[in-house]
């Protein structure tokens, strides 16, 4: 994939984010770093993807004026990633709209960054109530609903604010963060090695997107070029990730409508796959199965088989759900127009992944810019234009099927040979880029290299940076009790976010 | 319809209860439910709470809801209030921006109480270990009843956690 990376000034940074716009591009991440032990104040960096490739931008700031120009006007998705960034690095957009904090709470005070270099990780501050500054909407009859951290089902912490009338949602709005557990600051105290196991966990259900995003960082710095069979094979556990998440999404969002039965036939397909997945590779989720260098497991005969002999139950499955969903009026009725995030919406605020493709915006790395091995594969991306929860579920059921073709491709000519190259030293201060299409979106890692192989700094990004944000304004004019099956149709990572 | 029925039929049971190949843990399920009946009355109740961890413990949490393990049928339930809760399963290094919140639940949970603390990070913290964002093990919080370790632990892993803990809980056969 085509990477150009440069150091810009101040003018040229928005500039050139203002053509990236105009020429249908997108931001992918937002992140900043202390170079002050290299004697060059601090940056801020931002990775754009452009019709010819990714452009990644270094701003240099100096220390006695640890500022940026703000780019929330050019694309929303960055308000989030600047707020953070002034919270972890005291770097702040100028011109920005919304300066509150985000990802700190109260559990250390305002003046301190935790990814400032002078900042030891260690020091404990006590931990007060948090007083974030909400946005409250007055007027006749409005009401508001607080929800979570805590929330009713097993999922992750997250607080919600709406703004009702009636059952109208009004106005929602996220807070963030309570995830955070000081996963950026962890990777600066690790080598490139050890980092490989921490990436794995930044999001545990896209753990395969993670770690071979990681791995591809690694390996452009350190001019690494896996064997074939061990890319083969990563591919084969990326798609076996999405199918596994797309089908207990597909079961929760039958069940978040009142069909338990699809959350019954659903999650027994998903169990038959875990319990392959831990039989062949060694782990349920697959989690540390994709290592710096090439895999640390691989499949024989017997193994393609009983993945070929699975795919023909499954295939078969899924195809009957999809049509009792597709014909069940209640499930319809619950699923149409509901969370709608219309085409010119998403493409204004700059959705993604998974649910940008359900409102019509047609971006998937693995058809626009393949790696190998999907540069042979012709992935045939899916789209929707609704933009509703009909469309993101829809959207699913043609994902599923699509990987299992192409994993059935894979496995039709795997390489063979090695499944791991040796991996050499990476020279000081460089920049390593790895970008991956998980089953929610693209997963990029950043890592900028330290001394001996150390880990200068690493900024993991998910595409719930730039999803969380949509989903505020997808719930707008629905009903409050329909706020779980919208929110469980883009299914956003907390943990991948808090960081 | 007809198809929703046919599909239910044609899928039959799959509840393992106990997985054929293993007869220790036969044993333990039925035990389970025995020590759930016995010190619990009719069915034990559990609050989950996410205080930070990376969302693959939840995950596995989750598939105790799948027919395979069938959860539900040996009298276990998800509630989704604190105050209807027998147990807090508690996943995750507790986040420090968590800890208050998980506090307050383990405080809104009606005594006597149990705590299940899920995962190598809630057991001791795991890979995010303690820092300025992370307090670390769950019981550098609250008090744990019961550890489980494994990144994440499997479903039956999970079970046999909460079966530890109902069999270590005073016994408060009294109860009607
Ligand atoms: S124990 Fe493993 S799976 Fe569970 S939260 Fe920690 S890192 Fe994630």
């Amino acid at each position: 994939m085509p990477i150009w990376h440069g150091t810009v000034d101040a003018i040229q940074f928005r500039s050139l984010c203002e053509q990236a716009r105009h020429g249908g591009g997108k931001l992918v991440a937002l992140w900043g770093s202390d170079e002050l032990a290299r004697n060059a104040g601090y940056a801020v960096h931002a990775a754009l993807v452009t019709a010819t490739g990714m452009l990644c931008l270094t701003l240099p700031l100096s220390v006695e004026r640890p500022a940026y120009p703000d780019i929330s006007d050019i694309f929303p998705g960055a308000a989030r990633m600047q707020r953070a960034t002034a919270d972890l690095l005291g770097l702040h957009a100028t011109g920005a709209d919304d300066h509150r904090k985000w990802i700190r709470h109260a559990s250390w005070p305002g003046n301190v960054h935790p990814l400032r270099k002078n900042f030891d990780g260690k020091t404990v501050f006590s931990t007060e109530v948090d007083a974030y500054p909400f946005v409250s909407v007055t007027g006749d009859g409005v009401h508001e609903i607080p929800v979570g951290p805590v929330h009713a089902g097993t999922i992750e912490p997250g607080h919600f604010r709406f703004s009702i009338i009636g059952d109208r949602v009004l106005r929602l709005e996220e807070r963030l963060g309570y995830t955070h557990k000081g996963v950026e600051k962890r990777f600066e105290s690790l080598n490139l090695e050890q980092g490989a196991k921490l990436a794995g966990r930044i999001s545990g259900d896209s753990t395969v997107a993670y770690a071979w995003a990681y791995a591809q960082a690694v390996e452009s710095v350190t001019g690494t070029t896996p064997p074939p069979r061990a890319l083969a094979l990563r591919a084969v556990l990326l798609e076996l990730e999405r199918i596994h998440n797309h089908l207990g999404d597909l079961g929760a969002l039958g069940n978040d409508v009142a069909l338990a039965f699809g959350f019954a036939q659903f999650w027994i397909l998903k169990e038959d796959l875990l319990r392959l997945n831990s039989d062949l590779f060694g782990h349920r989720y697959l989690m540390d199965k994709v290592t710096p260098g090439g895999v640390a497991c691989d499949l024989d005969d017997q193994g393609r088989e009983r993945i070929l002999r699975m795919f023909r139950h499954l295939e078969h499955e899924v195809r009957l759900l999809k049509d009792i969903y597709d014909e069940h009026a209640g499930v319809q009725d619950r699923y149409l127009t509901t969370g709608r995030v219309s085409p010119d919406l998403a493409a204004e605020l700059g959705l993604t992944g998974l649910s940008g493709r359900a409102s019509g915006q047609a971006w998937d790395l693995r058809a626009e810019f393949p790696c190998a091995p999907y540069d042979r594969l012709d992935v045939r991306m899916v789209t929707h234009l609704n933009g509703d929860v009909a469309a993101r579920v829809a959207v699913r059921f043609e994902e599923v099927l699509e990987s299992m073709r192409l994993i059935r491709l894979i496995l039709d000519q795997l390489p063979a040979g090695e499944l791991r190259a040796s991996v050499g030293a990476a020279p000081e201060n460089a920049l390593g880029l790895g970008w991956v299409e998980g089953w929610r979106g693209e997963v990029l890692i950043a890592l900028h290299t330290g001394k001996d192989n150390e880990i200068h700094r690493l900024h993991p990004h998910d595409p719930s940076w730039q999803n969380w944000p949509v989903l505020e304004h997808a719930v707008i004019r629905d009903v409050v009790p329909d706020f779980p099956v919208i929110n469980k149709s883009f299914n956003l990572s907390y943990t991948g976010v808090d960081l | 319809m007809y198809q929703i029925i046919k599909q239910i039929l044609k899928t039959g049971i799959k509840t393992e209860g106990p997985p054929q190949a293993d007869d220790a843990l036969r044993v333990e399920i039925q035990n389970l439910q025995e020590q759930i009946l016995r010190h619990v009355g009719r069915a034990l109740t559990i609050r989950c709470v996410d205080a930070g961890s990376c969302n693959a413990c939840e995950l596995e949490i989750q598939a105790l809801n799948n027919a395979y393990y069938n959860i539900g049928g040996l009298g276990i339930n998800f509630v989704a209030s604190p105050r209807h809760a027998d147990m807090l399963l508690v996943t995750g290094p507790v986040s420090r921006h968590m800890e208050i919140a998980l506090k307050r639940t383990y405080d809104a949970t009606p005594d006597p109480k149990l705590v299940v603390a899920v995962g190598d990070c809630g057991c001791n913290g795991g890979i995010f270990a303690e820092s300025y964002a992370s307090c670390g093990r769950v019981s550098n919080v609250i008090p744990v009843d019961v550890a489980i370790p494994g990144c994440p632990p499997t479903p039956t892993a999970i079970l046999q956690g909460i079966l530890t803990a109902v069999s270590r809980r005073p016994s408060t056969d009294t109860t009607p």
